[in-house]
């Protein structure tokens, strides 16, 4: 993990569900987003490791502002960044990518099939709204 | 988590987002899921659990766990001892392919083939010790 990041950084967090196609989705946009649509203004940490008391991980999403991006209802992202007493900016759930994107079908879990990537694709692409809305607002 | 009839084990893999050796982690456990050893085994959301998941921690206490981490900080490992009890077996995959002649590993988010072999073999150890756990279940 990086240290000394920036305070302009946001932190993107996926929710690591790995038994649903949601859970990939979640994880696949947060990767778009911190590798490529806005790679020098985010980046992404593992969740279990924040939620272990990681202090390094505690520290990040207390310094930074925080979206999350949860595959089921549960929402564990965003009750352990809630827990864990960080900024959360943002709450983003893959179900309502799922409700703007019902020609799409996403079945692929371990590996996500060509639906599942274009939802991930519009997924990402709401996270670096936010982002953005984020930095106007710093 | 699917219901738990019988002799199950949990497979209990790190969300790993931060680096290839969590991808490793979660396709690996997904292969040993969904192909290699489905009736045997079942998983469990690590944040979910960590987060205070009772039917994941109560799994945990009273079923044989195989924990599957990334990197030496082993979040599975510890959450599950922490929470449930000890594990029968941990993987470490930073440990394991320590030992193989592995190629450069891929980014975290699309694994090669060179790194789905890798995979694989994880995956194949993974299922060893699913069957090694039930030769001993008493």
């Amino acid at each position: 993990m990086k240290l000394g990041v920036p305070s302009q950084k946001v932190i993107i967090i996926p929710c690591s569900g790995i038994g649903k196609a949601f859970g990939s989705i979640s994880r696949d946009a947060t990767y778009e987003v911190t590798e490529n649509l806005r790679k020098e203004t985010t980046q992404t940490l593992c969740l279990a490791l924040l939620v272990s008391g990681d202090e390094e991980s505690l520290r990040l999403v207390r310094d930074n502002k925080v979206i999350t991006v949860d595959g089921c209802p549960l929402q564990c992202a965003e009750k352990n960044v809630k827990l864990a007493g960080g900024d959360l900016a943002s709450s983003l759930r893959v179900v309502d990518a799922y409700k703007e994107n019902r020609h799409l079908k996403p079945r692929g879990v371990t590996f996500l099939d060509h639906d599942g990537q274009q939802m991930a694709l519009a997924l990402a692409g709401k996270i670096a709204d936010k982002v953005d809305d984020l930095l106007r607002e710093q | 988590m699917t219901e738990t009839p019988e002799k199950k084990v949990g497979i209990i893999s790190c969300s790993g987002e931060e680096c290839v050796e969590g991808t490793i982690s979660r396709v690996a456990a997904r292969l040993v899921l969904g192909k290699l050893r489905p009736n045997d085994t079942v998983t469990i959301c690590l944040p979910l659990f960590l987060a205070g998941g009772r039917e994941e921690r109560e799994f945990a206490r009273d079923y044989p766990t195989i924990t599957v981490d990334g990197c030496d900080k082993i979040c599975a490992k510890v959450a599950t001892e922490r929470h449930s009890g000890k594990p029968a077996s941990s993987i470490v995959v930073t440990d394991l392919i320590k030992g193989w002649q592995c190629p450069k590993l891929s980014s975290r988010r699309k694994l090669n083939n060179e790194t789905l072999t890798v995979t694989r073999k994880v995956a194949d150890k993974i299922a060893e010790e699913v069957d090694e756990v039930l030769r001993h279940w008493v």
